[in-house]
């Protein structure tokens, strides 16, 4: 049995972890509702993005020379996986679910006989995915949004992504993250970014509309603008639901290893105190009977 | 004039301006033009420049935006820009920074991507020092 000393430094010890658990989760917590706000702040862009595309797109509809990046390559073969983490852990299952979901996909995509490509942004998706798929990865992002997202990050990574979609180096490109639904629930996210499918409600909203738009300079040109920026803000959008709901995975794990740390502290206490009052009864015991042996 | 267009200006960060204001100009990329309401349905691209709102008789607010795109209809405007800075807030230094990361992408730009895109640096930077300077006078 652990002695009495060793008890109360273990009880401690546990203390300080509960300290530091319990500091991480308000942390977390502060953060969750500024990287909350900034998800929610970053949808009308997005929205009116998608329905500028869509009426673009339906307007395009039907008629060749419409840019690869709306069509695809026409192709298959290549497949690029964007999957985008945290930099850091102790936020439950956060990476584990995305890296658990793209080793999913390139496996299943692999045994169909097509390339993968693994883009890593986070940490923890490189570390994670280099030992099984480290001959896939390519060079990924890191360290981005440390003080909040901002636009030139993601702008940075869509770059990146449209250069090399350029350069033909492949085909289909899936960005998985996780989106944020509320405090408590993340929901795992596969997102298709090129070929860039188009929402079909925007696309039938504006069927009618679309004889009416004149379009300066013309149709090709918005859209060989408006991709690459289309490209940047959905990727903005999942770094920065992916920020919110980083936040909030820590916040929920934390918050349980508090909980059982304390757990922990009580069963502790209960046994110390409980060897305690044993040693007592036994050194009284050994008095008496000492004194009963004289 | 009775009705007023409802005019929006988004950045990616969030919704900037959304009001009914009488006419708003926005520097497109053909020419400048003024959005009243009722203007015929359009979508153009943004280059950068001031956009200026007329509300109730006078210029009610000015803001420089580093390009992108518009949407127009009968009833309402949406500006798209990645960056959008009140012509107030801008400084010379701003200016002066912008010309000077524009004057290095160029003269470090290799591929026609990377010259493109300082080509653009550099018109923002431009439109800049000129908003700023009409901001003066």
């Amino acid at each position: 049995m652990a002695s009495l000393k060793d008890l109360r430094m273990k009880i401690v010890s546990v203390k300080s972890t509960r300290k530091i658990t319990s500091a991480m989760k308000m942390v977390a917590a502060s953060k969750l509702r500024r990287a909350q706000t900034a998800a929610e702040a970053a949808r009308p862009f997005a929205e009116r993005m998608e329905r500028m595309l869509g009426t673009l797109a339906a307007s395009l509809a039907g008629q060749s020379g419409a840019p690869k990046m709306l069509t695809g390559t026409g192709a298959d073969k290549v497949h690029l996986l964007v999957a985008v983490t945290a930099d850091r852990g102790l936020c439950g299952g956060f990476n584990s679910t995305i890296v658990r979901a793209t080793k999913l996909m390139a496996a299943d995509l692999l045994k169909q006989g097509k390339v993968v490509k693994i883009l890593p942004v986070g940490r923890k998706a490189r570390e994670q995915l280099k030992r099984d798929y480290g001959q896939y990865m390519i060079e990924g992002f890191e360290q981005l949004g440390r003080k909040g997202i901002v636009f030139a990050e993601a702008d940075q990574v869509a770059c990146h992504i449209a250069a090399m979609f350029e350069a033909e180096e492949f085909d289909v490109c899936t960005v998985i993250y996780n989106r944020f639904k509320s405090a408590i629930a993340q929901e795992l996210t596969r997102q298709q970014l090129i070929p860039f499918p188009l929402p079909a409600q925007a696309a039938k909203a504006d069927v009618g509309a679309k004889a009416t738009y004149e379009f300066e300079p013309d149709e090709e040109t918005i859209l060989a603008e408006i991709l690459p920026r289309n490209l940047a803000t959905q990727m903005f959008r999942s770094l920065l639901e992916s920020q919110a709901s980083e936040q909030a995975a820590r916040m929920t794990a934390m918050d349980n290893a508090t909980r059982n740390a304390g757990d922990m502290i009580n069963a502790l206490a209960i046994k110390y105190n409980r060897s305690r009052q044993a040693q007592i009864t036994k050194e009284l015991i050994e008095i008496i009977s000492g004194a009963e042996a004289l | 004039m009775a009705e007023k267009i409802q005019f929006e200006l988004v950045s990616p960060a969030k919704l900037l301006v959304s009001s009914p204001v009488d006419m708003v100009v926005v520097p497109g990329s053909e020419g400048d033009f003024g959005a009243l309401v009722l203007h015929s349905p359009m979508i153009t691209t943004v280059r950068p420049g001031v956009i200026v709102v007329h509300d109730g008789g006078k210029i009610s607010s000015s803001t420089f935006v580093a390009g992108g795109f518009a949407e127009v209809n009968e009833e309402r405007i949406t500006v798209l820009a990645e960056e959008a800075i009140p012509v107030g807030d801008l400084t010379q230094e701003m200016a002066a920074v912008r010309k000077k990361l524009a004057k290095e992408a160029r003269d470090d730009a290799k591929t026609d991507r990377e010259k493109s895109n300082a080509e653009r640096l550099t018109l923002i930077a431009e439109a800049m020092a000129e908003a700023i300077s009409g901001a003066k006078h």
